[in-house]
């Protein structure tokens, strides 16, 4: 493959960097010369930037702070800005990469979640709302009681995408309406009474297209359908499924190609019938 | 039990399993991970997991063939009673798996598909696409946040297990970390801790590892006082695709479905593979096993590819070893049904469609059989007792070890798609035996002594204070970080030789004392990864050098440890009569060779000397006596004959046995 690009020929490559030290402190832009190999991915480059220890200007510098697992997109730890479109740092090649923009790579952390050093940011709000709409099969008990319900080839299948989702939150960069929540502590402020804060602010904003699908797998497993209503209900609340606007920049982006706004359609089709069912109950 | 809590280390398959089965149990957990849970280390697992089931029944299958299996293909190393136990868990833990809702593949008729995988004749492998652990993993991690919405379970994400504390017993009463966001090292009481923070490929370099399986929590407590068992035991995979920064795995299952192994006849044939025709092509697995072909178990597996790379010649490419592993005969809609996720893998990072072209692999270290030596408390049926809180314990009291952190289950090799059994099995079999030894205690952690804790959070205070203050530019921790690879990879891998051996102990003391020099590009005091990357390397050595010293002592082959100077080699004679005497003395040696070597090692760490103590502890074969593991080898219809003799022989002696088989 690299063998047709004209990159292979190159020494060296410019990589640009937004950095920034601590939540509190301003961002800043970050230049490194990376020299050339063959087969490299971002994972690479960042391992090499940290081991040089310096950026193309010769200023000594702190290696520049970034997550990963797994470095073979499954565990969606490494998602950030590359180029100006949010994917996983493992499963960007570098040939690729320098075919759309030649000139320089550029890194940013995701802008939806608060920056905590460099292109870490803490994504708890994607946990804290599958928490809220009871992403799980509330089994009786895990002693043995035999196997679950049979299921077709067919509802696997169509289980089964869903259940690839890994919290990475690119659908959640790409969406107009999922906006950056960042919650700063107080002074004097103890660990439970912040955390209750984000909590609460967390729950006034947009849920997001993945937790919507992680409803959708939930209600249709046989089991999981048995509390179907409360899961709905919970994406009914503030920052529910209506305040999505339907632009499908979700599905676009999920790099496991889950069908996000198929699961959306499903999840407001259950939501409305769920509202009429309200109306009737009272 | 109100006041008590568990502390649980790793949130893989196998600490959550336990931390969810405790919270079922009525005990408070806390669970502290390097990563979020979610993102550890077992979503890599692509294959699938085993248990005899209703499919294999019919043919004649049943769990105590699954423990044959287990323990003939980790060559009898393994205590039998926890292997049994874990094979009869098999089918109640897959159905488990399939009530909390994994998306398990189907037949036709809606019930759960199987594969078949490496050594074994049966399709035990229950699989989720080519996502089982990512599946199996997020189906726990859904059940432990639905304990932490109910206030059971605290989690500690992004926070690194610095330590055990140890009481004036010597009894684990808690442990050390470090919040990887703020770097504050706190002490946390704990009544119980258990480890389960995977294996300790990153000690090699490259590996199909995740990055965060450094082994240094393992290490953290072999340091503190814990046993470590079997270290020289890692698995070698046979097949995985060389990359830059991962030799990222390609799933067993690819063979499993149908994928062959092959190296053009001619070395370094310049034609692409598909116009190789058949006659030229060296299918070398199936020619040599050609019961197994190419699923012979993986040690065997590796070797061969290994030879033929290095000793034949047959490399596919000249520069760079690897062998084909082709799919391109089976057809895309079943691949994509059944591989879909790996085969994405590999186009993902070679650009290259496996559908099309076939891969090109070789072999990468892949996991970890030793590991934290753990205790168990054997029934009368052979198996474990239940709810012993023995089961799982490590050598501190108070201090259990799961997962593939603990060295029980898979021996001298561990089999395909077994793990993700022994994880979620230890998991949810320690968990009532941890709540029993709450329910015994007299006296809650917490109410201890306050300067235990404060005292053992002073002193990692003052270690990290130090490594900070370190002169600058000195030691490279990423450096050494990759010598330590190269070295162990050379010596300790595939094949083992003692004077390279030595030599390594030799280059990993020199590493390990150079690393004591380590300085640090970041001195910060927020989210510093320096810091933590340099802690975990300090750890590693310990481990490698346990590693090396076992390896270099045990004069045999065993499983996956494979030293050509003590191989045995087959059969020469011409006749049959010739090779029934050689098979007689060569199953003379073989005995001879068990009763030295069928032995775990037992390593104790030596801070003074800075190297481990081992010692060696007799195996419980009390279930299955071992036999030679004859795959392939020239002769072994002969001696395997000499050594059923034997074994009816040895039968008929034991008392009272010989009545019952008339
Ligand atoms: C690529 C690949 C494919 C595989 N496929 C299969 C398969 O198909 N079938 C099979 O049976 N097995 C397979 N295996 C093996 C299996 O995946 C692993 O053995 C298993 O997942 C290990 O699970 P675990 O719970 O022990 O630990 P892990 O999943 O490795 O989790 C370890 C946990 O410990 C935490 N941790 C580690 N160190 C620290 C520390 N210092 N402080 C705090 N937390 C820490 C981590 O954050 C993580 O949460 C495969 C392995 C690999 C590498
Ligand atoms: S479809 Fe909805 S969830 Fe998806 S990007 Fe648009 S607004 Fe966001
Ligand atoms: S739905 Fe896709 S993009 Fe969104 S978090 Fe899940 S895997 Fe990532
Ligand atoms: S490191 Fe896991 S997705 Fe990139």
């Amino acid at each position: 493959m690299s063998n047709h690009s004209s990159t292979t020929k190159r020494k060296t490559f410019a990589v640009r960097v937004l950095r920034k030290d601590s939540p509190e402190s301003e961002s800043y832009w970050e230049r490194h010369d990376v020299e050339y190999e063959p087969d490299m991915n971002i994972i690479s480059v960042l391992q090499k930037i940290a081991s040089k220890g310096e950026s193309s200007s010769g200023k000594k510098i702190a290696p520049v702070a970034w997550d990963c697992n797994c470095l073979e997109e499954v565990c969606g730890a490494c998602t950030m800005v590359v180029n100006g479109k949010t994917r996983q740092a493992c499963s960007s090649l570098i040939d690729r990469l320098l075919e759309e923009s030649p000139s320089e790579i550029v890194l940013s952390p995701m802008s939806k979640f608060p920056v905590v050093r460099d292109l870490v940011v803490d994504r708890k709000r994607i946990f804290h709302n599958l928490k809220k709409v009871k992403a799980w099969v509330p089994v009786d008990t895990y002693s043995d009681m035999g196997p679950g319900p049979k299921q077709s080839r067919q509802q696997q299948e169509e289980a089964y995408p869903l259940s690839e989702c890994m919290s990475c939150g690119c659908c959640l960069e790409a969406c107009p309406q999922y906006l950056k929540i960042e919650v700063t502590r107080k002074n004097g402020e103890t660990d439970e009474a912040f955390e209750q804060r984000q909590k609460e602010a967390y729950d006034k904003g947009f849920i997001g297209a993945n937790t919507i699908s992680q409803v959708v797998l939930f209600n249709n497993n046989p089991t999981g359908q048995m509390n179907a209503k409360e899961r709905t209900d919970a994406i009914m609340q503030e920052g529910g499924i209506q305040i999505c606007g339907n632009a499908q920049n979700c599905v676009a982006v999920c790099p496991k190609e889950i069908p996000l706004t198929t699961s959306i359609a499903k999840a407001g089709r259950a939501a409305t019938i769920r509202g009429l069912q309200r109306i009737f109950d009272k | 039990m109100s006041k008590q809590r568990v502390m649980v280390v790793g949130g893989g398959l196998a600490g959550l399993a336990a931390t969810m089965k405790l919270a079922e149990l009525g005990v408070n957990v806390d669970l502290m991970s390097l990563t979020p849970v979610k993102r550890s280390h077992s979503v890599c697992a692509q294959g699938g997991i085993n248990s005899c089931n209703d499919q294999t029944r019919l043919l004649g299958d049943t769990e105590w063939k699954h423990l044959d299996d287990t323990v003939y293909g980790g060559d009898f190393l393994q205590h039998q009673p926890p292997a049994k136990e874990m094979a009869y868990w098999g089918p109640k833990v897959i159905d488990l798996m399939d009530r909390l809702g994994v998306t398990f593949n189907r037949t036709e008729e809606g019930f759960m598909d199987r594969r078949r995988f490496g050594g074994t004749l049966y399709k035990r492998t229950a699989f989720a696409g080519a996502t089982t652990g990512q599946q199996l993993l997020y189906a726990l991690d859904e059940q432990v946040r639905r304990w932490e919405a109910a206030g059971k379970v605290t989690k500690y994400e992004h926070w690194d297990f610095l330590a055990p504390i140890l009481d004036d017993q010597g009894v684990c009463k808690g442990v050390v970390a470090q919040d990887l966001v703020s770097m504050e090292i706190r002490s946390f009481p704990a009544d119980a801790v258990i480890v389960a923070t995977g294996g300790c490929g990153l000690i090699f370099g490259r590996s199909t590892m995740s990055m965060a399986c450094t082994g240094s929590a393992a290490s953290r407590c072999y340091q503190a006082g814990a046993k470590y068992g079997n270290a020289e035991f890692i698995q070698v995979h046979p097949t995985a695709v060389p990359g830059a920064d991962k030799l990222r795995l390609m799933s067993e299952s690819a063979r499993g479905e149908g994928g062959r192994v092959w190296v053009p006849r001619k070395p370094q044939d310049p034609r692409s593979p598909h116009e190789i025709p058949a006659e030229e092509r060296y299918y070398f697995l199936e020619e040599r096993y050609p019961t197994y072909g190419n699923l012979v178990p993986r040690d065997i597996a590796t070797r061969e590819i290994f030879d033929i790379c290095v000793n034949e010649g047959l490399s596919v490419e000249a520069n760079k070893p690897c062998v084909y592993l082709d799919l391109t005969h089976i057809s895309r809609a079943e691949l994509d049904r059944k591989l879909g996720g790996i085969l994405a893998i590999y186009e993902k990072f070679q650009g290259v469609d496996p559908r099309e072209q076939p891969m090109k692999i070789f072999p990468a270290v892949h996991y970890s059989m030793g590991g934290l030596w753990a205790n168990y408390e054997k029934s009368e049926d052979g198996g474990m007792v239940a709810g012993s809180p023995i089961n799982q314990q490590t050598s501190l009291p108070g201090l259990y070890a799961i997962g593939e952190c603990d060295y029980h289950y898979h021996g001298a090799n561990r089999l395909g798609a077994n793990s993700l059994l022994s994880c979620i099995f230890t998991g949810l079999f320690c968990a009532p035996g941890v709540a029993n030894l709450l329910e015994s205690q007299e006296k809650v952690a917490a109410e201890y002594p306050g300067q235990l804790f404060d005292g053992a959070r002073s002193d990692h205070q003052s270690r990290q204070d130090e490594l900070l203050k370190r002169p600058a530019g000195k030691e490279n921790a990423y450096q050494l970080h990759q010598e330590l690879g190269e070295v162990m990879t050379k010596a300790a891998t595939v094949v083992r030789r003692n004077d390279q051996l030595s030599d390594a102990i030799d280059k990993v003391d020199e590493l390990h004392k150079r690393s004591q020099h380590c300085s640090l590009s970041d001195t910060g005091q927020w989210t510093n990864q320096n810091v933590t990357f340099t802690k975990s390397l300090l750890d590693m050595f310990p481990l490698a050098k346990t590693l090396l010293k076992g390896a270099f002592q045990r004069d045999e082959c065993r499983g996956a440890h494979y030293k050509p100077d003590f191989a045995m080699p087959g059969l020469e004679g011409k006749t049959s009569a010739d090779r029934i005497k050689e098979a007689e003395l060569w199953c003379d040696r073989f005995e001879e060779n068990t009763k030295k070597w069928l032995k775990s090692s037992v390593a104790t760490w030596n801070e003074a000397k800075s190297e481990a103590d081992i010692e060696y502890e007799d195996v419980d074969t009390s279930l299955v006596p071992p036999r030679p593991r004859l795959y392939g080898l020239v002769g072994a219809e002969e001696i395997e004959q000499v050594w059923s003799q034997r074994a009816a022989a040895k039968q008929e002696a034991v008392p009272g046995k010989a009545n019952l088989s008339t």
